[in-house]
């Protein structure tokens, strides 16, 4: 475990960009998040990590409001971005995804042109006055998911196509171009393969100097690598939430220790 | 001895057969059935089935063949004057057949000793007075070689019915035999039943395609024969349909075929854009319940007879267009003179095709993975926008293909339109007009009387045949390409 030094941690203290308080979120009767409080800062990976049905995808799509797409879900508390509730009558969930864009767990590119997955964003939220100025999303946008190189000579080319790390990639230069200002990302790197994630993790911690960045995942050394914040999960309650040399070096909670010591999950 | 009886010895013969193995089985071992290869019931369905099996094969191939060979043979003994003027030897054929019928009931019911019935100088007029007293049914009157040949048809049947009978009988009694003889504890009982199991599904299968194919060739037959008779090249190139029974008729499809487009056309321009919207609701905004209730719904209108479609469209659709678009209408164009019209069958037609376009296209959407949606939603786009930019080209190979199977079933619709469509062969863009379509052809040209050695009768062999080619190939094309599309997301 030599990777969790890897990342050099900063201490000094950033904006908060997204601040939940007491957040409860019900499938039905199910209790799924129970009281969770949560600082997301700007400019930082914050790492989600906890057993697998703990509430970790539950809770990151309450940051989006993508909870409302579930008939039966219901969610409770606050969720301030930049100060303002996202779960206020006056706010419009569509534009707030635009604000803060999501990466799934399987690549989920569209079946159309490389170009056209990216532009896809700017032209429903009419972000380009001309093709010239689209061009120019799509460009900076794939550049930014690390990816032009690869794909700048086929744009018209399937996204489809692309090999399972490219369209993860390419998933991620999809949501970067409607200028998000905070990524969410699912399990990004579980339907891939090493060298694949390994690129995709690059990738994350460039992403850091612009973006506030919220990563769930599955490995530990995943989170020790390209995150600074960790919280951990358990049963729906948010164990634990602090620096993430702390949270695996010297856990406060017994739980977290057991679970990073592979003892639950 | 009726068949029946014949069957239900075959039966017997069996349900023995299935004891007697049964407990051969179970001496040979002692009693002990942990000794035997298989399980006592095997042992006896082996008996039975060997009983049963080549007995009933044989069976229903001689009933297939006997008739064939009685009947050439019968026919080869009418001499050529025995024709008369205008009727031929199959004509001559159905009546020596109702005379060996009449016979037959005549001897059954006792109007007629069966020394008279074989009388081969009986008294014609006496012998068909005694028939029609008997009550028989003739429709012409007997002449001399009529009652040799219906005779000789009598004495061949009954011949080759107790032949038949004693053949089976003995099958059964040999293949029964056989197997008892053959039934031992070492015997794998088990595995021959399985074999002959697995020989009756394949048989069964291989019926189906066998009729399938029958069917095509005999098709193809009476198409050859109807080009020996009418050239091809007016048949597809030609420009004018007018059958007429006194000769010198012009077949062309054509006319036919523009027509059938013409009301297939409407009828998906009805069907597709409707079906497909009620897919999209159903498939993307309608909540559990209701889609628990307009589905089933929807898919019972695709049950219903295409009769009652056509009687819709001759009683309500076709009058309200006429109310609408004829002489003194409501729109006062007088464009539409008879509820019979392209529109009209189009019209009616297009709904028929709703429920099929909308539940095709509904399977099909739900197909597109729900990660396509969350990354369209992700991004900030609305419900509606996803469905136009990302769900709808994804499905879109796959709705083409269930709008093609839609179009090949327009293609193909008969009832409504012999009800709605009219008789007029014509090539019209008038939409307003009747027009007629190959099936409705088809159906006038073989109802009614009937020369089967007519190009007017025969081309609707040739007509059914093309429509098939074209059917065939538009369901080929549109499986392969839905078939192409659920494998892309599997
Ligand atoms: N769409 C849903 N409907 C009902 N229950 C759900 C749904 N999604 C998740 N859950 C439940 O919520 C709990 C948390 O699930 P999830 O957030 O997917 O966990 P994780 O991502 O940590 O594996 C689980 O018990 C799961 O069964
Ligand atoms: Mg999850």
């Amino acid at each position: 475990m030599n990777d969790m030094t890897r990342v050099e941690r900063t201490v000094d203290s950033k904006a908060i960009k997204i601040a939940a308080k007491k957040v409860q979120v019900y499938y039905g009767e199910t209790h799924a998040i129970k009281d969770v409080d949560v600082e997301i800062e700007d400019k930082t990976v914050t790492a989600f990590i906890g057993p697998s049905g703990c509430g970790k995808s539950t809770f990151l799509r309450c940051l989006n409001r993508m909870n409302d797409t579930i008939d039966i879900c219901r969610v409770k508390g606050d969720i301030l971005l930049d100060g303002e509730d996202i779960y206020d009558k006056r706010v419009d969930p569509v534009q707030l995804r635009a604000k803060v864009g999501m990466v799934f767990q399987k690549p989920n590119p569209f079946p159309k042109s490389i170009y056209d997955n990216v532009a896809y964003g700017p032209r429903i939220h009419g972000l380009a006055k001309n093709k010239a100025e689209l061009d120019e999303i799509v460009e900076k946008s794939l550049r930014r998911g690390a990816i032009w190189d690869e794909v700048k000579d086929r744009l018209d080319a399937p996204g489809t196509g692309l090999s399972g790390g490219q369209q993860q990639r390419l998933c991620i230069a999809r949501a970067i171009a409607t200028a998000p200002e905070v990524l969410l990302m699912d399990e990004p790197c579980s339907a891939l393969d090493p060298i694949a994630t390994a690129q995709v993790e690059e990738l994350i911690d460039e992403l850091r100097s612009r973006y506030s960045v919220v990563i769930v995942t599955h490995s530990m050394q995943q989170a020790a690598r390209v995150s600074q914040k960790t919280a951990f999960f358990h049963l729906g309650n948010l164990v634990e939430f602090g620096e993430t040399g702390q949270i695996f070096t010297n856990p406060e909670d017994p739980r977290t220790e057991s679970y990073i010591t592979g003892r639950i999950g | 001895m009726a068949l029946s009886w014949l069957l239900l010895i075959l039966l017997a013969l069996a349900v023995i057969g299935y004891f007697a193995g049964r407990s051969r089985a179970l001496a040979s071992a002692g009693g002990d059935t942990r000794d035997l290869h298989s399980l006592p019931s095997y042992y006896g369905y082996n008996v039975a089935l060997s009983a049963l099996v080549p007995a009933l094969v044989v069976l229903i191939i001689w009933l297939l063949v006997q008739p064939m060979i009685v009947n050439s043979t019968v026919s080869g003994i009418i001499p050529d004057q025995a024709i008369p003027e205008g009727s031929n030897r199959g004509l001559i054929m159905s009546e020596v057949r109702r005379v060996a019928n009449g016979l037959e009931g005549a001897v059954a019911s006792g109007a007629m000793t069966e020394a008279q019935a074989q009388d081969g100088s009986a008294d014609i007029e006496t012998l068909t007075k005694t028939l029609k007293d008997a009550g028989q049914v003739l429709t012409q009157d007997i002449t001399q070689p009529i009652l040799v040949a219906a005779q000789k048809f009598r004495s061949m049947t009954s011949t080759g019915t107790v032949a038949m009978q004693v053949v089976v009988l003995a099958l059964a009694l040999l293949g029964a035999a056989f197997a008892y003889v053959r039934t031992h504890k070492e015997f794998r009982a088990r595995n021959v039943v399985e074999q002959g199991v697995l020989a009756l599904l394949l048989l069964a299968a291989s019926i189906a395609i066998l009729t399938t194919v029958g069917i095509v060739l005999s098709m193809l037959f009476e198409t050859m024969n109807f080009f020996q008779l009418h050239s091809w090249k007016d048949f597809f190139f030609g420009s004018t349909w007018a059958p007429n029974f006194r000769g010198g008729s012009e077949l062309s499809i054509l006319p036919l075929l523009w027509g059938t487009l013409y009301i297939s056309l409407i009828a998906l321009l009805v069907a597709v854009p409707i079906g497909l919207f009620a897919a999209i609701y159903l498939s993307e905004y309608a909540s559990g319940a209701t889609r628990a209730i307009a589905k089933p719904l929807l898919e019972i209108l695709a049950g219903i007879p295409t009769i009652v479609y056509g009687l819709f469209a001759l009683l309500t659709v076709g009058p309200a267009l006429v109310s609408m678009f004829g002489q003194g209408g409501t729109l006062g164009v007088g464009w539409m003179a008879s509820s019979n019209a392209v529109l009209t069958a189009g019209l009616v037609m297009g709904i028929m095709l709703i429920p099929f376009v909308s539940s095709l296209s509904d399977d099909i959407i739900n197909a597109v993975p729900q990660s396509m949606r969350d990354g369209s939603l992700g991004l900030g786009a609305t419900h509606s926008e996803t469905v136009r930019s990302v769900i709808l080209p994804a499905a879109l190979p796959g709705i083409v293909g269930a709008v093609l199977l839609a179009a090949s079933r327009a293609i193909g619709e008969t009832m409504i339109v012999v009800m709605a469509a009219g008789a007029i062969a014509k090539f019209s863009g008038n939409p307003f007009e009747a027009m007629t379509t190959i099936t409705t052809r088809i159906v006038s040209q073989l109802t009614g009387d009937t020369d089967f050695a007519s190009p007017e009768t025969l081309v609707a062999f040739a007509l059914g045949l093309t429509l098939f080619i074209i059917t065939l190939g538009l369901n080929i094309f549109a499986l392969y390409i839905v078939r192409k599309y659920r494998e892309q997301y599997e």
